[in-house]
């Protein structure tokens, strides 16, 4: 326990959110609340491989004051991974993309038969 | 019931195997590899004090290109899905009386939101922030305007031209770098081996300039992916 400190809180938040969101595609039974618990496990897994980037006691990888007082002007020595943050960076903005296009079908699907529970859209069940 | 214990065993089974990571977890206490050279040699090559966008505009820059690519593939896919029919564009959104305060509201706050994403993806090298960050900046505001009044024309011809022109421009600035003596394709330095002065507006060779670019192509995207969003409520009064 002497050895928790950020890197362990965000990697837990990041294991709980996952688990928060798979358990709401899992058992909702709205459109719309499947969607929301899609993103929040995108954000846990964002979360989660921001944390995996986490250097003890280092800053963010922007190289101002703060960075060259703490490293005695080795960059390298005062910043956390720039690596996970900017795959993040695209994880993101391909999680935007596929929240838009579930909305856009989830309007479609309301179109067609009025209602978002997805237990009425049976068609192809046999 | 054997529905839900399922779901309960899924999720303690995948809870498990999280706790087994997380309790052999141990924070890092150095970089070590391609980090370690990114974070060393990162401002003297590429000249940009944010070393995520470094990696993001100019070490990575054909990652950005397929990135913007696949947004806007998501933002013609919707155009295509949504398709409204001749007749239904003349109609309008039943109107729901918006609330004075938003509307008022959002009178003062939409120019300073636009202007405060122009700045966040004009110093994406310098500051958190970039042309993503600061394009879903702008793209908050037509949302904010859409909100305020649900009829609202927002101008597709502007959309249009500025995603396409900032697009073209990113893959042209993308060619020069590749022109120039030893940068490859989306290499920065255009301007050649002068990088500007460290730390400042117009340093790090042509990163603000691809940035802004992205900034303008991303905001125009998601501005009309929200502007399909709104006119599919359109509906025969």
């Amino acid at each position: 326990m002497e050895n928790f400190d950020l890197g362990h809180i965000s990697l837990l938040i990041g294991f709980l959110l996952i688990l928060v969101g798979f358990w709401g595609v899992l058992t909702q039974k709205n459109i719309i609340k499947i969607i929301v618990g899609f993103t929040i496990l995108n954000t846990g897994i964002n979360i989660l491989m921001v944390s995996l980037g986490y250097v003890r006691g280092k800053t963010a990888p922007i190289i101002d004051n703060a960075v060259t007082q703490v490293g005695n002007h080795d960059v390298s020595a005062s910043v956390v991974d720039p690596v996970p943050q900017a795959l993040v960076l695209t994880a993101i903005v391909i999680g935007f993309g596929v929240t838009a296009l579930m909305l856009a079908y989830a309007m479609k699907l309301y179109n067609a038969k009025k209602t978002l529970e997805i237990n009425k859209f049976n068609d192809l069940k046999w | 019931m054997l529905r839900n214990t399922l779901l309960a065993l899924v999720v303690l089974v995948m809870g498990y195997m999280f706790y087994n990571v997380y309790s052999n977890y141990e924070t890092r206490t150095e970089l070590a590899g391609i980090s370690q050279h990114f974070a060393s040699k990162g401002a003297e090559e590429v000249g940009a004090a944010n070393i995520v966008t470094a990696i993001v505009v100019t070490y990575r820059g054909f990652d950005t290109l397929g990135e913007v690519t696949i947004l806007f593939l998501t933002a013609s896919i919707i155009s295509f899905f949504l398709k409204l029919k001749d007749e239904d564009e003349e109609s309008n959104i039943k109107n729901h009386d918006t609330s004075e305060l938003l509307v008022t509201a959002s009178q003062i706050l939409i120019p300073i939101m636009f202007l405060f994403g122009i700045y966040v993806f004009m110093n994406g090298h310098l500051t958190p922030g970039g042309g993503f960050q600061g394009g879903a900046i702008i793209a908050t505001g037509v949302a904010l305007m859409i909100l305020a009044n649900p009829n609202v024309q927002i101008n597709q011809h502007v959309i249009h031209w500025v995603e396409s022109i900032s697009g073209v421009s990113f893959v042209l600035i993308g060619v020069v770098g590749l022109l120039m003596m030893d940068g490859g394709f989306l290499s920065n330095k255009m301007f050649g081996d002068n990088l500007g002065e460290f730390g400042t507006l117009f340093s790090a060779g042509a990163i603000p300039i691809i940035y802004s670019f992205v900034g303008l192509k991303v905001g125009a995207e998601i501005s009309n992916i929200l502007n399909k969003y709104q006119k599919s409520q359109k509906e025969k009064v």
